[in-house]
């Protein structure tokens, strides 16, 4: 290559690289807020490969439209282009790059998932994690477990230690907090965009869960896994609050007695019993409606 | 035929006295260019049958109320929309494709198994029609998505045994049957009837990915079946497999379900990868580059797809150091891949551009391609998958795999090759027009897809809330633009073929053994068996691909 050539190609690829790179910041606002300990590492992680995403579109969309603009055919030739059939340099080169990125993402993928530490299906404590120790996530002692429940179609929370029942997500701000994720039907996904966290909840079968949330505030908490007719229904409010709020709200409902929380499949369902008026089909009827010590 | 008459010659030079007529195509045929065109033209009908149903979904997601359709019909809706897409329109288009131009592009007068072949066919409108009947099951047709992952799979709130689920399920293995069928012609095709000459580094591109395409069929849809056929037990007959209230485990079925159901992405990709690769050299006249290389990867993608369908399942049932195993293979598939697309961007560079429709849909493909590979990538990645697995992120990233880049493909296919199936051209000005809306409809549809389902959007949702309005108002735009895109399309194809102009053997100038037959080629393709002499795409070189034919 001509040292011309290598210079513009040089000062391409470093425009690009800038271009990317506030591309990749750009991408933290496509994002919801970060309310939990976790988004900030899954956040730094989705804005890195974006960066690189980026770098990799524009390089190849970029050589595509140069051709698409410079290289045609003038109207009446029909000769051929150069008969260059490959090059070995070049194709190690287009090999190796690749190869080498891939291995740093993974990398990277992993050490994120270690820190985030938010536990899983057969997690074995100490089995894997020997980065555990740079978790931030793990500062804190987990509180007590929070027992949740996706059943068709409502969330309910139960707070064993004040045996406490809500359709409101509380949590304290700042202090992990450990869940048992359950269900007596089918898989439903406890997910909250918010955490940037999501774990499927296999019928039957006691599921770990943690994250620490760390931004005051109210959130939506939704089913991820297709649950069935009014799945789309199937969400909850989570409320982040300092830890004397989250104290007095837990409090108050212990003195609560239990009422049936309003359901919006249940409504949905009774609705639909009465006139028949769209055209559908037999469901599955949703459960009772939860009896809570507190709903919003 | 064979003596030189002057009717014969005739019949030669206007080869249409030879070409099927209409009646023909709804015949057992065993003759393979009529089978391809059965499937694609079957195919096409499934593809607008599901293309309204996806036309009704963006209708009742325009708003955040569940308000066009019943909670019940959406979910039938996205069901039968994605069953449909995937059984009756991408495998058996593809499967088309691979009937007509495999014996033309290796030199053989038909496949190894022309009977098998036809009735291989013939099932697919038979399950076709099946999964469109199920509509009129007591109950409705099949509910819970096309994983149909128990429980919710295997609820029947109709309580009769006869219901969509059950119709669904019968469906899906016919179409295996089918598939299977056909894989084990077409490998044996590929494998035994090769004309001489043409070596393994000699046979086309496209040729070697219906092949690694076919060979992911043989090893995979035996898992598919098997987790069918249970689910169906479970279903109907009170056996508890995947029942986890009776020990049965649900995950096992996803399991089940991805060990076919991821590479059969690759299943659908490959042959479209086989497509750009014939396309890029014609329109860039340049030939392929790395042509080893690019067949090779194709080999090792297939080895690479049976090793990573857990990446469907990470949010699932996972233990963490299976998540992490997974995720690393998943990325490396992206190697093999990116050699490909690097090889197609060296292709076009430098060429003599022709940008005739077929090459800008290669084109538009082939940077949809490239965008859909990127967000694959950060699904890979455990971490930021937790987050947008099931989520429009992941709705975004498939529609960009499977419109942005096969249905281009597929289009830039059928351009490519109408004047040899049909002996017509197509107007060329009606083609860009489709391409444009076609481009256009698929930014706007599918785009939006992914910063609504960042933001935490679900997939599967009939209703949602309104902070994701703006996006799905676009999308929805964009999608009934492109449900209008295949209007000039169906014009164009029905059209040319009635009215259009009479197409030359070899209209693009094209390189390889279906263009030294005249369009459409006779019955047996061959008057006589070709001798290969030369490797394929010598554009720019004046060596004759064969000994004996010309060209
Ligand atoms: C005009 C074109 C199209 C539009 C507007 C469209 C729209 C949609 C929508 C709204 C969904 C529901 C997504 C969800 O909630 O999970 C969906 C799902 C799906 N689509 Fe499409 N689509 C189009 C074309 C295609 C094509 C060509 C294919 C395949 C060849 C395809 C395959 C699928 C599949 C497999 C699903 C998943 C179904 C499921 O979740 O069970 N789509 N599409
Ligand atoms: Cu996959």
């Amino acid at each position: 290559m001509k040292p011309k050539t290598v210079i513009s190609l040089g000062i391409m690829a470093i425009a690009l690289a800038v271009l990317s790179y506030f591309v990749g910041q750009w991408s933290y606002s496509w994002l919801p807020p970060q309310a939990s300990a976790e988004s900030i590492l899954v956040d730094k992680l989705f804005s890195t490969l974006v960066a690189i995403g980026t770098f990799i579109l524009l390089g190849v969309t970029g050589v595509i439209t140069f051709s698409i603009l410079f290289h045609r055919a003038g109207r009446y030739d029909t000769s051929d282009g150069p008969p260059i059939e490959g090059n070995t340099t070049v194709e190690i080169v287009w090999t190796v790059i690749p190869f080498l990125t891939v291995i740093y993402l993974a990398y990277f993928s992993y050490q994120t998932y270690q820190a985030m530490n938010i536990q899983a299906p057969g997690h074995m404590h100490g089995a894997i994690d020997p980065v555990e120790k740079m978790a931030d996530t793990s500062a804190t002692t987990p509180m007590t477990n929070i027992e949740v429940e996706g059943k068709q179609w409502a969330w309910t929370f139960r707070y064993p230690e004040k045996n406490v029942t809500s359709t409101e997500l509380h949590l304290p701000v700042d202090q992990r907090a450990h869940f048992v994720l359950r269900s007596p039907d089918v898989i439903h996904g406890f997910y909250i965009p918010a955490f940037r966290v999501k774990q499927d909840i296999i019928p039957f079968e006691d599921t770990d869960f943690e994250f620490t949330p760390i931004r005051e505030g109210k959130y939506r908490l939704r089913d991820s896994m297709f649950s069935g007719t009014y799945f789309a229904a199937m969400q909850a409010d989570v409320v982040v609050e300092s830890q004397e709020e989250f104290q007095d709200w837990l409090n108050n409902a212990a003195r609560q007695t239990p009422t049936p929380a309003p359901n919006q499949a249940a409504s949905e369902y009774a609705r639909r019993q009465q006139k028949d008026e769209q055209f559908g089909w037999k469901t599955v009827p949703p459960a009772p409606a939860p009896m809570v010590n507190f709903h919003s | 035929m064979t003596q030189a008459s002057p009717e014969a010659l005739r019949d030669r030079e206007y080869p249409l006295t030879s070409l099927p007529n209409w009646r023909t195509f709804f015949s057992f045929s065993t003759d393979h260019k009529v089978i391809g065109i059965q499937y694609i033209v079957t195919a096409f009908f499934f593809f607008v049958v599901a293309g309204i149903f996806a036309m009704i979904m963006r209708g009742e997601l325009i708003t955040p109320e569940p308000d066009l359709v019943d909670r019940t019909v959406y979910n039938a809706l996205f069901t039968m929309h994605g069953t449909i897409m995937l059984f009756g329109w991408t495998f058996p288009v593809l499967a088309g494709f691979a009937n007509y131009l495999v014996p033309l592009m290796i030199g053989a007068r038909d496949m190894a198994f022309p009977r098998l072949n036809a009735v291989a066919f013939w099932m697919v409108p038979v399950f076709g029609i099946l999964f469109i009947l199920s509509f009129l099951a007591p109950g409705g047709p099949a509910q819970s998505g096309w994983w149909s992952y128990p429980p919710v799979s295997v609820q029947n709130p109709s309580g009769v045994l006869l219901n969509g689920e059950f119709l669904w399920l019968v469906a899906v293995a016919l179409s295996g049957v089918s598939s299977i069928m056909g894989a084990v012609n077409i490998v044996t095709t590929i494998v035994r009837m090769r004309c001489e000459g043409m070596g393994w580094f000699k046979t086309p591109a496209f040729v070697w990915t219906v092949m690694a395409a076919q060979i992911i069929q043989l090893f995979g849809l035996p898992a598919l079946t098997a987790g069918a056929v249970m689910l169906l037990f479970d279903l109907s007959f009170g056996t508890t497999f995947f029942d986890p209230s009776q020990g049965g485990s649900p995950v096992l079925y996803q399991h089940f379900f991805w060990f076919y159901s991821h590479p059969a992405v690759y299943v659908m990709i490959l042959p479209v990868f086989g497509i750009f690769s014939e396309v890029f050299p014609v329109y860039a006249r340049k030939p392929l580059f790395g042509y080893k290389v690019v067949v090779i990867s194709s080999m090792i993608i297939v080895a690479l797809s049976a090793v990573v369908w857990v990446h469907h399942m990470f949010a699932s049932g996972t233990p963490p150091w299976m998540r992490m195993l997974f995720m690393f293979s998943t990325m490396l598939i992206s190697v093999p891949t990116g050699i490909k697309v690097f090889a197609w961007v060296a292709t076009i560079w430098g060429g003599k551009l022709r940008l005739d429709t077929s090459m800008l849909f290669a084109l538009g493909g082939l940077v949809n391609f490239v965008f859909a590979g990127i967000t694959g990538i950060m699904l890979a990645s455990v971490p930021v998958d937790i987050h947008v697995n099931n989520t429009y992120f992941v709705v975004g990233h498939f529609h960009y795999v499977i419109y942005g880049a096969i249905v281009f493909g597929i289009y830039s296919g059928v351009y490519h090759w109408f004047p040899k199936m049909t002996g017509k051209m197509y107007y060329e000005g009606l083609g860009k027009l489709h391409f444009w809306l076609t481009m256009l409809g698929t930014t706007l549809n599918f785009l939006p897809m992914h910063p609504v389902g960042l933001m935490g959007m679900p997939r599967r949702v009939a209703s949602y809330d309104p902070e994701f309005a703006f996006w799905n108002v676009l999308a929805s735009i964009g999608g009934f633009i492109l449900g209008m895109s295949t209007i000039p399309f169906l014009l164009n194809m029905i059209g040319s073929w009635i009215n259009g102009e009479q197409a030359p053997a070899n209209p693009w100038r094209a390189i390889g053994l279906e263009w030294l037959v005249p369009s459409p080629p006779e019955h047996e393709n061959f008057e006589e068996l070709p001798v290969v002499v030369a490797e394929p795409y010598g554009y720019g070189k004046s060596e004759p691909l064969t000994e004996n034919l010309g060209g």
